[in-house]
């Protein structure tokens, strides 16, 4: 026995040893020396996406797919990064790693990894919904699936983001009709875009925070986004009242928002599901919009992946793989430091 | 049930009260009449009785979800609220049929109450089936319990006073007392001008606030009156026709649980009511909260615990004599007369409560200092010439009651909270240190609270039982002892059913003790040391 089966599967393996394994470092393909998504530096280590629990700084080389290097790049400042094409193929020590869509948020990925005829999936964060925003995810096959499970529970089922989006439209026009400016947090990368994509641009005017222009601006070059005007200085409060504000939730109760009353606030999270965790949040309007799989969700993508093993990494861990032991998977949790969607607005802006 | 289901909707999506009202006093408007009824009973805990126990209710969610109970059951831990987390699982499948009324849905349960298991099964689910998300939600939490949507009785009457334009006091009064939703129309309960029939009605409680600054800011002495804040039940007592009526501040009718009054009843005369304080009074001395606590959920009591736990009226207001409504006198004249109408009764069931004499407010410290020997907690402070209020207003009452005692101790277990606080551990339970035979120290569980931190104290707490959980207990989880936190509470005594073998009054955390290790936290013994004997 080589390699510390503590930290790995009992599955079928080359040389006893876990295709993926999670060390303090991050999940670790010690077959070819690199890391996915390792949360201390290391050396080399496959980003899938760029919200920062993802997306550490400090590893001396980077690799990801090419939407998410100005993303990583605007985030992490000058990093050594290459960017890959979807289902390119690269090998290491005999190893072949590829790139596949995730859905998450743009330049979203999963890993997969395969040795020997046997293949692994790393998820990242994902959603099989069709945002309108990113690559679609893509069903891959696979023996092992390490699966996010943010909103693992049953009580988690998303509506349609056209009902949804609808719905924000017209509490947008209902604010107008009040002449009040409609300001919605939404995460600066990803949510963000997801919202100012499907805005009804004929209502009016669509204004950002800082940390919202800049992402959106990187993310220009990729996706087309409706106009928008950042708030400066210069902003006057009467030119925001019926128009919308896009801002990252830590502006929240800020002194920023408070100089646009009177405003209504709104969060678009799945959190919002939860009656508690809207009246936490202390907004007036909660919209439920994840972009993450709801619990249907998870459990098409693991049966599709065809996996008999599933490792779950963040979320409601616990409950979920004993619920797929239950359906007669061979599931179990891993602790990572990832920390999917956050209920509150702890999540480092940058 | 759509309208209602909007306006429960629309109370729970903002916290802002003047748009509350707004949105109640519109469905007021326009609701049906036996709906509006049906709304103002539920809006001040009068609902039906539950017609399916919770038990049930899991079971028949879960199989219509198709999922296991543990999983139906862990998703109810981390969602908190069980309506809530019934109309998340359970899939809205057959199409919406006619619209049912809230009336309609009210009267189903009065009927579901008396059949058969299956009968409840198949209505549940087929109902779950059909609503909408939100609907959904809301008939389940006619089912299971309140809504805590920050609607008080008090904020319901304002915006039917705004929708009917009858005075807010009046309505107050009207809404009072021993109505059933069932069998009375809202031209009866709301409308008409009644004179008979009134006899139980209590009057609305006025209440106190905590006193804000000073004492020399209330100005002279000479226009106040001091008494000590007993720790028992707050109640008014009142005779009519004959008959005895017992209410407490929660507007419930309890005068069976008191049935020692009904011994005096001919020595009080028609047309009076009390205010005063429910007290237990063991072989002449007041009893601890701990020994009324037997008494208050007791529906029928024994002969035994009537003797064991005897319970007295305090009185300290007097609201109506000779069927006259006094609320207008001054506090002084009431009080002159409250001396009469107890010296006529002469009976130990009502004694008054005694006047605290003092020349200047610094006496009163001293008195205060040392309401814990009276077995009261703390001061009460009265203007002489004020009527008699409704509800909580600021001016006439104060409320001076003693700082709490306290503790410092460690934190050992945590579950999550419920509501507003469903995804954080929010409720703790704290350990005291106690040493053992062999000499060695262990931590012994003391008590619980959920209550005194801030938000961001809450999270960061949340933050540290989540990364230093020892073992899961369903909803429970042990945690590294590792936090210290200074509990206040109100009072403390021996009993036999904890296992510190004390048990405190209204335990909350004061502060977050961030400067101390947990060797530092008190001990059991410095506990059992602050029982009063």
């Amino acid at each position: 026995m080589t390699g510390d089966t503590k930290l790995g599967f009992n599955i079928k393996t080359n040389k006893d040893q876990p295709l993926l394994v999670f060390n303090e470092r991050g999940i670790y393909c010690p077959q070819a020396d690199l890391y996915i998504d390792a949360w201390k530096p290391v050396h080399r280590c496959i980003i899938t996406h760029g919200h920062s629990d993802h997306a550490k700084f400090g590893h001396k080389y980077y690799l990801t797919h090419h939407f998410n290097v100005p993303i990583i790049r605007h985030r992490l400042g000058n990093i050594a990064v290459k960017g890959i094409e979807w289902g390119e193929v690269f090998t290491v020590k005999g190893v072949k790693f590829s790139l596949h869509p995730a859905g998450h948020v743009i330049g979203s990925s999963q890993v997969r990894v395969e040795y020997k005829g046997e293949v692994w999936v790393f998820t990242g964060d994902y959603k099989l919904q069709d945002d309108g925003v990113c690559q679609p995810w893509e069903p891959v096959k696979c023996h092992a699936l390490i699966t996010e499970c943010t909103f693992g529970l049953p009580a988690f089922n998303w509506r349609p983001q056209q009902e949804v989006m609808q719905d924000i439209n017209s509490w947008w026009a209902d604010n107008k009709t009040e002449e009040k400016t409609s300001v919605i947090f939404a995460y600066s990368l990803g949510k963000a875009q997801r919202i100012l994509k499907h805005l009804n641009v004929d209502q009016g005017k669509i204004y950002t925070h800082g940390a919202i222009e800049k992402m959106t601006e990187v993310l220009r070059s990729i996706v087309d986004f409706p106009p928008t005007e950042l708030i400066t200085r210069d902003t006057k409060k009467q030119e925001l009242l019926g128009n919308i504000v896009i801002a990252p939730p830590s502006a929240h109760g800020s002194p920023w928002i408070r100089k646009m009353v009177p405003f209504e606030t709104a969060s678009a999270s799945g959190w919002m599901a939860f009656r508690g965790a809207r009246r936490r949040r202390a907004v007036d309007r909660g919209f439920v919009l994840s972009d993450h799989c709801d619990w249907q969700a998870l459990l098409k993508a693991i049966k599709t992946s065809g996996a008999e093993k599933v490792i779950c990494t963040h979320g409601y861990t616990d409950i979920f793989s004993k619920y797929l032991r239950s359906i007669g998977l061979d599931a179990r949790t891993e602790k990572t430091q990832y920390e999917g969607e956050l209920l509150e607005a702890e999540k480092v802006e940058v | 049930m759509k309208a209602f289901a909007a306006l429960i909707k629309q109370l729970d999506t903002t916290n802002k009260t003047t748009v509350k009202v707004r949105a109640l006093a519109e469905y007021f408007r326009s609701a049906s009449d036996t709906d509006k009824v049906w709304t103002i009973a539920l809006l001040s805990h009068r609902r039906p009785s539950r017609p399916v126990n919770t038990t049930l209710l899991r079971a028949y969610a879960a199989e219509l979800a198709q999922i296991d109970l543990w999983l139906f059951e862990d998703s109810y831990h981390i969602v908190g609220d069980l309506a809530e987390t019934i109309a998340l699982v359970v899939p809205q499948t057959a199409e919406k049929e006619k619209e049912r009324s809230l009336t309609d849905y009210l009267n189903d349960m009065i009927w579901l109450k008396k059949e058969e298991d299956l009968v409840k099964k198949e209505y549940l689910q087929r109902e779950w089936s059909k609503l909408p998300y939100y609907e959904r939600f809301v008939f389940t939490k006619l089912l299971t319990g309140g809504f805590r949507i920050g609607v008080s009785q008090k904020l319901m009457t304002r915006s039917l006073s705004m929708a009917t334009e009858i005075d807010e006091d009046i309505l107050a009064y009207k809404l009072m007392g021993n109505w059933k939703p069932q069998s009375i129309s809202f031209q009866e309960l709301v409308l008409d001008e009644r004179s008979g029939d009134q006899d139980s009605k209590p009057y609305p409680f006025y209440l106190a606030y905590a006193l804000e600054g000073e004492l020399p800011a209330l100005g002279s002495v000479d226009d106040w009156y001091a008494e000590h804040k007993w720790d028992g039940i707050r109640g008014q007592l009142i005779k009519r026709s004959g008959a005895i009526f017992i209410w407490t501040r929660g507007e419930e009718l309890v005068t069976d649980r008191y049935p020692e009054f009904e011994t005096i009843c001919a020595d009080i005369p028609d047309g009076t009511v009390f205010d005063g304080e429910l007290l237990p009074m063991i072989d002449g001395k007041i009893g601890t909260f701990n020994d009324l606590q037997k008494r208050i959920g007791r529906r029928t009591v024994s002969k035994a615990l009537l003797k064991k736990v005897p319970v007295i009226l305090r009185a300290y207001d007097l609201l109506e004599v000779d069927g006259i409504d006094l609320r207008a006198d001054a506090f002084m004249e009431r009080r002159i007369k409250l001396e009469g109408v107890v010296q006529k009764v002469d009976n130990p069931l009502i004694d008054i409560s005694p006047l605290v004499e003092f020349e200047e407010w610094t006496a009163l410290e001293n008195v205060r200092a040392k309401a814990r020997d009276m077995k009261s907690e703390g001061l009460m402070l009265k203007r002489k010439d004020a009527p008699y209020r409704i509800g909580r207003k600021k001016g006439d009452w104060w409320k001076w009651k003693l700082d709490p005692m306290c503790i410092d101790a460690v934190l050992t277990y945590a579950m999550r909270g419920h509501g507003r606080r469903s995804n954080l551990f929010t409720d703790y339970t704290f350990a005291l240190w106690r040493e053992t035979e062999t000499g060695e120290r262990e931590l012994v569980t003391f008590a619980k609270a959920y209550s005194g931190l801030t938000d961001k104290e809450f999270r960061a707490v949340d933050k540290f039982i989540k990364s230093n959980t020892i073992e899961r207990f369903g909803p429970v989880r042990s945690v590294v002892p590792e936090l210290v936190f200074e509990i206040g509470f109100e009072a403390i005594a021996p009993s036999s059913r904890h296992k510190s073998g004390i048990a405190t009054r209204f335990p909350r955390i004061l502060r977050w003790r961030q400067d101390k290790k947990i060797e530092e936290a008190n001990t059991l013994d410095d506990l059992k040391a602050m029982i009063v004997e």
